[in-house]
């Protein structure tokens, strides 16, 4: 192992379990691998996303912003004369000029309000032309002069400004403690005490951030590139001092977030004002170069691991402690540290976040925040601490599966780790798996395998949907639910149509827009659940309703509809996590240093899967985005000029085609779990566990490919070579 | 916008007059890198003088065995040519290797030859860059450079060519063919890019106006055993970290008796390995002795903080092309 043998048996598997999990026969619409609603409006270009064609009137103008050129300091002037003498320009917007808008809760979307630059690539300026390339070449006759200050953007462990900030990302406290971890350290027979590092990384959907405003007296109208249209919504009435039936916001297609569209981005603000201030139409979609400082990124993270175990693999301290950066303007934490308190039964834990200020960008959500990067350094950790107690790694793991939270102490809703591991185990053949590491050459090639495993919490919001009877027989569901390419749209009529009692194609579903009834945004992996239970309950209701009708539906259908807040609001006793585990096999060319990835597999226990086809396709791009994580993917901070070095697709990595395994070799599988504490479908989130173990998997599989621990992604050829002399 | 001129030219002759005529023109063909630096605002052309419709898209076989390859043949066409695939194996390969599906099917062999560095400080116009602009300083030399060059850097510019096909070519003794006002000439491609020196603003020796019109192969590597192997950060589309082509042939009593040898991604031009390549002709290209000649090439190496780790990286490559074709 590995070789061809356990290849064919891995695949031969693969077919069993894939006959198992598709119902030959779906009597019901969910649990069935139904095709995406707008499948074939998406190849065909019918499907128009926020900028694109169909909402571009004849009066449209378009707008470029201009970007910072220094890291920190102040604006001291704009001037504006060559851009507004330029053919074509209709305004240049200045923080001297710009409308002035209301207080946003974030500090980024006071764009053009003030004088500070508070990181290099923050607007300064916006040009509105036009023409799309009159717009451009206004933007970049604009000449902006500065008062620079020295600015600092490298994150060091020992950095004198970091803190212990209150609370990370997601609310949970940025310090937890049980027992002594210390103590407990020290007296353990067997230690792993290893610094892991993550550069930067960037969402890089592929529709960029871009939005079309219009105004209609008072009215503003914006299609937006957003994972909730309910947040713009909400920001762009606050900002502009609308009421909220002054604002409408659509966001019907949406090309990708993963995290980067989950809030207003200062697009949508930008594309609003322009439009208010010139009175025509505007579209703004952000040139690629931009979104590296604009729209977030993942925040660098330094861990520091220390896991204490007895000889048999007990494990009896567990410390986490991560250190990374936010900007000056807003604190956002990744919340590396927290998968740590769930993962595994130890006495004693301590978890802490420690943040650095620096004159960066706003650091934000990016797909699993806080997990991906923490189980990675916790993950990779487990697998030091399986060699060093000669043990294997799924063992040591189900040895420190733990009965309740070690956190909070509640009893888990479900949790099936256990089960991944040994399915995952099965399927990828890890039985015959020879432990030792560097032991498997083929000519210049080192092949190894490794695990890892993962976990995503449970997250819930109140949401509201309706449901119409119609007089032709379908029935309408509307709620303000994102499809940012997840499938959603399909999942949500595949629930409709169930607490219907009805086929899949007589529901008719309307999202992505402020004029359907609210609900939150996409993300956290709680979109399904949260939009779903609100669709559940109203189709639930109209059901009853329509068994007690008498007589002909009313000339506008029979509606119910449905608020979950009240239920969304109870915390059940329990603690409600998906799990998963995930294998890899690698190879390590040593002429080159350059790791390619064979084989990738993840088991899950996620709840009921409600569409297997849509399901399969979030786990393997999450896996797919774990691999880049692992191997191709990372931005490079500039120390002198204080930006991120990577502006365009060709330098910034994510996998091609030719880096990831064709099917069989990639693949997604789940265990079968009944949970009755989720929601009525059932389910937990499934859009950002892939990515969890990816790396660390990944880099596992290195470790026992070659026998040296890498600690810092990626594992580009710079960095693996070097250490295979 | 800027606006600039458009001339579609019908023919070579017309294309070089018009560039004459108009200061500020730059030659289009497939565009996939002028149209961006365009974009970007690093190349400002006052006229853009289209020769991508020229009759320069033909490979034709001459009479002695030589292979003319026309200036706006596409990158994709000329890989999977025949004639190309057979004889020139390396050339095929360095294509493939390079760019996306989709830029290969519009690039053509005059422009890759002219593509510019990807270097970031040249192509961000708000940081210094000699290249883009003599005389600002070079932003890369201490920030980021892991991808810069290791050979033939000046103080005054550490950028890499980027393409593939130009190093192949160089392995292979290929000529660059050029139409100007000053009439025909011919450059070997190896003396077609410049060192950086303290002129790093000219890629080339391309003199104004000057047309690519045609890439020559000789008879004389055709059909010896070729390759190109590249080392990269992904499995496709990303410029070579470094990479080698190397064409070997040896005699009947097993010493080498031609030998062809080039580094990408190490330096502002194609780097052809003379020292190595003199080290290896008329022995036995054994392992000992290949090790020693790439050694005596690369010990010119002058890595940067950040990239020493090209120069074993370009060791263990050119050792491994070497010995592979020294086993054919």
């Amino acid at each position: 192992m590995p070789g061809t043998a356990t290849s064919a048996a891995s695949r031969t598997a693969t077919s069993a379990a894939t006959r198992t999990r598709v119902p030959a026969a779906p009597a019901r619409a969910l649990g069935a691998a139904a095709e995406r609603l707008e499948g074939l409006d998406k190849v065909t270009g019918a499907a128009r996303y926020a900028t694109e064609l169909a909402h571009t009137p004849p009066d449209c103008a378009y707008a470029w912003p201009v970007p910072a050129t220094v890291a920190s300091g102040r604006v001291t002037a704009v001037d504006t004369a060559a851009a507004l003498a330029l053919p074509g320009t209709l305004a240049v917007l200045t923080p001297d000029t710009a409308p002035r808008l209301g207080e946003p809760d974030d500090p980024n979307l006071a764009v053009l309000q003030h004088h500070t630059v508070p990181h290099r690539g923050w607007y300064v300026a916006l040009a509105v032309a036009e023409t799309l390339p009159d717009a451009r070449a206004a933007a970049a006759a604009v000449h902006v002069t500065y008062a620079a200050e020295p600015h600092d953007v490298t994150l060091t462990p020992d950095h004198p400004g970091a803190y212990e900030p209150q609370e990370a990302n997601g609310g949970h406290p940025a310090r937890r403690e049980r027992g002594d971890a210390a103590a407990a350290f020290a007296a353990a027979p067997v230690h792993v005490d290893a610094t892991y590092r993550i550069p930067p990384l960037h969402n890089h959907p592929m529709e960029p951030h871009a939005a079309y405003a219009r105004w209609d007296g008072d009215h503003l109208t914006v299609y937006d590139s957003s994972q909730g249209a309910g947040p713009v919504h909400a920001v762009l009435a606050r900002l502009f001092g609308l009421r909220r039936d002054q604002v409408t916001v659509v966001s019907q297609h949406v090309g990708g977030g993963f995290g980067s569209k989950g809030t207003p981005r200062p697009h949508v603000v930008l594309a609003a004002m322009a439009a208010r201030h010139t009175g025509r139409p505007v579209k703004l979609a952000l040139p690629r170069g931009h979104l590296a400082a604009v729209v977030g990124h993942r925040a660098p993270t330094l861990h520091r691991v220390r896991l204490g175990a007895e000889r048999d693999g007990t494990l009896t301290s567990v410390s986490h402690e991560v250190t990374t950066h936010t900007s000056r303007i807003r604190e956002f934490v990744e919340q590396a540290a927290v998968p740590a308190r769930v993962m595994y039964a130890s006495p004693h834990s301590l978890t802490t976040h420690r943040a650095v200020p620096l004159d960066v960008p706003t650091p934000s959500w990016m797909r699993a925040p806080g997990e991906a990067p923490g189980m990675y350094a916790l993950e990779s950790a487990m697998d030091e601490l399986a060699g060093a107690l000669g043990l294997d790694p799924v063992e040591l793991r189900v040895r420190n599966d733990p009965a309740t939270d070690p956190d909070s102490g509640l009893p888990f809703s479900s949790r099936h780790l256990v089960e991944c591991l040994r399915e995952g185990a099965r399927l990828f053949g890890w039985a015959d798996r020879d432990p030792r590491p560097a032991v498997r050459r083929e000519g210049t090639l080192l092949t190894g395998t490794g695990v890892a495993a993962a976990t995503y919490p449970v997250l819930l919001s109140p949401s509201t949907a309706t449901v119409t009877a119609l007089h032709d027989g379908g029935y309408a569901v509307a709620v303000n639910a994102t499809d940012i390419g997840t499938g959603a749209r399909t999942v949500l009529a595949q629930i409709a149509a169930d607490a219907l009692g009805v086929a899949l194609d007589s529901v008719r579903i309307d999202i992505g827009s402020t004029r359907l009834p609210r609900a939150p945004l996409a993300g956290g992996s709680s979109g399904t659940a949260s939009w779903g239970w609100a669709v559940h309950a109203a189709c639930t209701r109209l059901t009853e309703r329509l068994a007690r009708h008498a007589g002909p539906l009313p000339v506008e259908g029979l509606t119910a509809s449905a608020d979950t807040t009240e239920e969304a609001g109870r915390t059940p006793p329990f603690a409600r996590h998906a799990f998963g585990a995930h294998f890899a096999e690698v190879q390590v060319d040593t002429v080159t240093g350059e790791v390619r990835v064979r084989r990738l597999l993840g088991v899950y226990a996620a709840g009921r899967i409600l569409n297997p086809r849509t399901a399969r396709s979030q786990f393997i791009g999450g896996m797919t985005m774990g691999l880049g994580m692992a191997l191709t993917e990372h931005s490079t901070m500039d120390p002198a000029f204080g930006d991120f070095a990577e502006h365009d697709l060709a330098s910034y990595h994510v996998p091609s085609h030719a880096d990831v395994p064709s099917a069989p070799d990639i693949d997604a599988y789940w265990v079968e779990e009944e949970d009755p504490h989720l929601n009525p479908m059932g389910s937990k989130g499934i859009g950002e566990i892939g990515i969890v173990g990816t790396p660390a998997a990944i880099g596992n599989a290195v470790h026992h490919a070659t026998g040296i621990r890498f600690r810092e992604l990626p594992l580009t050829p710079d960095r693996v070579l070097p250490a295979l002399a | 916008m800027k606006p600039y001129a458009y001339v579609r030219a019908r023919s070579v002759e017309e294309a070089t007059a018009a560039h004459a005529a108009r200061p500020g023109a730059r030659y289009l063909a497939g565009g996939t890198n002028l149209v961006d630096l365009m974009k970007h605002g690093v190349e400002t052309p006052e006229t853009l003088v289209d020769v991508s419709r020229l009759p320069l898209d033909g490979i034709e076989e001459l009479p002695d065995g030589a292979l003319r390859i026309g200036a706006t043949v596409r990158n994709s066409d000329l890989a999977a040519h025949p004639l190309v695939r057979d004889r020139h194996p390396v050339l095929s390969q360095a294509l493939l290797a390079g760019a996306s599906g989709q830029l290969r099917n519009i690039a053509t062999t005059g422009g890759n030859l002219l593509q510019r560095t990807r270097c970031p400080y040249f192509q961000d116009t708000a940081k210094p860059c000699n290249k883009r602009e003599p005389g600002t300083g070079c932003g890369a030399r201490d920030g980021i450079h892991r991808d810069h060059a290791v050979l033939g850097h000046s103080p005054h510019c550490i950028a890499t060519n980027p393409s593939d096909m130009a190093v192949a070519l160089a392995a292979l003794d290929a000529t660059v063919h050029l139409y100007g006002p000053g009439g025909e000439r011919t450059v070997p491609v190896t003396d077609f890019h410049r060192l950086p020196g303290d002129h790093p603003e000219r890629d080339t020796v391309l003199e104004p106006g000057e047309l690519i019109t045609a890439v020559m192969l000789p008879a004389r590597t055709a059909g010896l055993p070729s390759a190109y192997r590249k080392a990269r950060d992904r499995a496709s589309y990303a410029f070579a970290l470094a990479s080698v082509a190397a064409v070997l042939d040896v005699d009947d009593a097993g010493a080498v008796r031609h030998v062809g040898l080039a580094f990408g991604g190490l330096a502002h031009r194609p780097w052809r390995a003379r020292l190595a390549e003199t080290a290896l002709l008329g022995a036995p290209p054994t392992e000992h002795a290949i090790a020693h000649a790439v050694d005596a090439e690369l010990g010119l190496a002058q890595p940067l903080r950040d990239n020493a780790f090209k120069v074993p990286l370009a060791r263990n490559l050119a050792c491994r092309v070497l010995s592979e074709l020294a086993r054919r």
